[in-house]
């Protein structure tokens, strides 16, 4: 992250602790994840310790610490999509991409992310691949959706 | 002077909205919830454009909030020039150009994956949409407007009556608005059901230069989507309950803390409160009055015991969300030490129903102690999913059988008020669902999770699911959850295995109690509930685990085993090539042999079975 571009983040904040959370996220929605610079930028800017800032940071599930996928691999295991296989599609993509949640490809295409409930349980289980939710997803489903991925 | 400006406005956007009702030309309504999109409405949309276009059809595609089926999705809804709305259920892009051909080619009504009218007026052969078995049991208030109106729109919710509530909250003292709050009997909508009048009247009583409303919706129980889909067919509704709840205590700032796994409900409150702001309804002196009041957006970062309040306000002062011990509360001494409000979004939807129509209006639902609806999104084995609103005080069989539609195999539980609730067996069917009658049972209302579970899910897994998640949740201050955690998945994972005594089901039963009595916050003390209820209810299922070694519903993976049935399997490899350890071998048109110890049990040979083999159902899971 260059100085610039932080100050730019910056710029809509007053400064204060309360602001960390959101500027972090600002951080990571620009760079995709936190860097140990942009964290010691942070520190620098609202003159508290780096060691808070990770305290904060790690302390949500949101923040990442290592550059992510091209592509978002999401797999929802929530309540409804547990009862309904949601485990077993997180073993199949777990199996066929060699990952593990919270880790990216070593060709950095995909990285995937277990999240507790993407709010259309009715629709139970579904994975989603960046913005796109796939609903009603069975192991066959989300084989044929990842063929069709890697064929791009 | 505002005053007039927001007058001005209504009368327009009635107008606006009758001339909708009656259109000169036709509207496509299309569910575009988050719901709606991950069934598919996106692709509809855009078929539906490509149409209207390559015919050159004049017509206006509205797109609306979730209407609560959401087991019809994607729903498209057609209104002909001053006809009914009609509505269209599991619609793809190549069914809807049927439905647009019988429209405007044949003009004629299409019969098919009818969902019914939308319309106050009948129509000949098409049953009202509110007939239907999974709606006509509904109340509507807090969703009333939800599926129906543009929640993009702010005249669309002007015209139903939208800002009405606090344009008369303005001309009465805030104790007034408390005693209609107070009789309309309206009880915290989050989960503990604290009457709202009585967390208001702490906060207001509390001398203070500054007090703080906050809405929380971060909503973190997993099974749960009703603030959603809420926030994202009504925005409106929220935000004027937040003026309502921020003028009645005497707040000038608010905040509303949503989860950043909700972009869409997120971006719709965003375009709403920049509405509000152009009609004077936010910002100083809202409509000329000497009320001030604005609302910040906040993020949530994904931790769920930010739905504790005094963690939540830990996180917005942008600190590790950690909760504190109460008392104080936080109506007291809350944001940066300030009196401080914290009220669910269903609990801030209510509240322009209640001022608008009174109070009795909403007490005449619901029982003694719990009035009014409730919102519940109904999930799992039932064949009616959705998001639905019932009176207070229905029976959990009402919900499941008559609106849900039954299961299609055996009933088995209901899991009600998420990682914090706990599972019911049979024996509660005709349980009037309360506050205290749940509680009773060893469960919690919670937001509003109804997740129905059949003889296919297997209870100790269910409970092992939650404590799963709990223990990952926790925030790790106090050791009872911290630690008590932990061991009960450990115990938890040790009997899904088969490799559990006799001795640990008592073991289990002590340690969640500990941690029940001993846990600093809301999440520690309820997060044993799972457990307690499932030992209570569904102890043979344990018992099966314990001594058999067997999983009845055969999910617990190191319990069962896949098998095929010789004389029902074709050969016809379907299932030899998805397998991906090659444990299916066998020549085409013979019965195919499966080599246990090859199998890592993913599944997808029995769904392949089920769906794409010849014969299929040849192979089963047993325990």
């Amino acid at each position: 992250m260059t100085e610039e571009s932080f100050d730019k983040i910056t710029r809509g904040f007053r400064g204060e602790l309360a602001d960390l959370v959101p500027v972090l996220q600002e951080v990571q929605k620009a760079d995709g994840c936190l860097s140990a610079d942009a964290i010691r930028r942070i520190s620098g800017w609202l003159k508290i310790s780096e060691n808070e800032i990770f305290g904060v940071a790690t302390f949500y599930a949101q923040f990442r610490f290592n550059p992510p996928g091209r592509r978002h691999l999401k797999v929802c295991l929530g309540t409804a999509c547990h009862v309904r296989g949601g485990e077993q599609l997180l073993d199949t993509i777990e199996r066929r991409l060699d990952i593990k949640p919270g880790e990216t490809t070593a060709d950095g295409e995909f990285d995937l992310e277990r999240v507790a409930c993407l709010g259309c349980c009715a629709l139970a289980p579904v994975v989603a691949i960046d913005d796109k939710i796939y609903s009603r997803m069975s192991v066959l489903k989300l084989q044929g959706i990842l063929d069709a991925h890697e064929d791009d | 002077m505002r005053m007039k400006t927001i007058e001005a406005r209504r009368v327009s956007a009635e107008k606006k909205w009758k001339e909708l009702q009656d259109n000169a030309y036709p509207v496509i309504y299309v569910g575009a919830g988050t719901c709606g999109l991950a069934a598919g409405a996106g692709d509809v949309i855009e078929s539906i454009k490509e149409y209207l276009n390559k015919k050159k059809i004049r017509a206006k595609i509205i797109e609306v909030g979730c209407i609560g089926p959401c087991y019809l999705e994607p729903l498209v809804d057609v209104q002909m020039p001053r006809k009914p709305r009609i509505s269209y259920s599991n619609v793809t892009p190549a069914l809807a150009e049927k439905i647009f051909d019988s429209f405007f080619a044949n003009e004629e009504i299409p019969k098919f994956n009818l969902a019914g009218h939308l319309g106050e007026a009948g129509i000949d052969g098409v049953p009202s949409f509110f007939d239907q078995p999974m709606i006509a049991p509904q109340v509507r208030i807090v969703l009333r407007n939800c599926g129906i109106i543009d929640p993009e729109d702010i005249d669309h919710y002007l015209a139903r009556g939208g800002y009405e509530a606090i344009e008369k909250c303005l001309s009465m003292p805030w104790k007034d608005v408390l005693e209609s709050v107070k009789d309309s009997g309206l009880r915290g909508r989050g989960g503990a059901g604290f009457p709202t009048w009585r967390k208001w009247l702490f906060c207001r009583e509390t001398e203070s230069d500054q007090r703080y409303m906050i809405c929380n919706a971060d909503e973190g129980d997993p099974g749960a989507f009703m603030n959603r889909s809420l926030i994202e067919g009504d925005p409106h509704a929220l935000l004027e309950g937040m003026l309502i709840a921020a003028y009645t205590i005497g707040a000038s700032e608010g905040f509303i803390y949503i989860r950043a796994e909700y972009p869409l409900a997120i971006e719709r409150l965003r375009r709403a409160m920049n509405q509000m702001r152009k009609l004077g309804l936010l910002g100083n002196k809202i409509l000329g009055s000497d009320f001030s009041f604005d609302v910040k957006i906040k993020e949530g970062a994904g931790a769920f015991v930010c739905g504790e309040e005094t963690a939540l306000i830990a996180s917005i002062e942008g600190k590790r969300g950690m909760p504190r011990t109460r008392p104080p509360f936080p109506a007291v001494s809350g944001l940066w030490g300030k009196p401080t409000i914290i009220n669910n979004v269903e609990t801030l939807g209510t509240l322009p129903n209640i001022i608008r129509d009174g109070p009795e209006s909403y007490s005449q639902y619901g029982t003694e102690t719990s009035k009014g609806t409730k919102t519940f999104s109904l999930v799992g084995k039932v064949r009616r999913t959705g998001l639905i609103e019932v009176p207070m005080g229905i029976t959990l069989r009402k919900v499941i059988y008559d609106i849900g539609g039954g299961l299609v195999k055996d009933f088995k539980a209901v899991q009600t008020g998420g990682p914090s609730g706990g599972c019911l067996s049979d024996e509660f069917l005709d349980t009037p669902i309360d506050y205290e009658n749940l509680a009773a049972a060893g469960s919690i209302m919670g937001s509003g999770g109804l997740i129905v579970l059949d003889e296919d899910t297997c209870i100790v897994d269910m409970a092992k699911y939650f404590l799963r998640f709990t223990q990952e949740e926790s925030c790790g201050k106090c050791v009872p959850c911290r630690v008590g955690t932990k061991h009960l998945v450990q115990m938890l994972e040790k009997i899904c295995q088969g490799k559990g005594e006799l001795e640990d089901l008592a073991k289990l039963e002590k340690l969640a109690n500990a941690i029940k009595e001993g846990s600093l916050c809301g999440l520690g003390q309820t997060a044993p509930n799972p457990v307690l209820s499932s030992l209570k209810y569904f102890r043979n299922e344990f018992l099966a685990h314990v001594k058999d070694k067997r999983c009845p519903a055969a999910v617990c993976r190191d319990l069962v085993v896949y098998r095929i049935i010789k004389e029902k399997c074709t050969g016809c490899q379907r299932c030899v090539q998805v397998c991906p350890t090659q444990a299916i071998t066998g020549p085409r048109s013979e019965p195919h042999n499966l080599d246990e110890s090859k199998c890592i049990k993913c599944r997808s040979c029995y769904e392949v079975c089920r769906f794409d083999a010849i014969a299929g159902d040849a192979i089963i899971i047993e325990s």
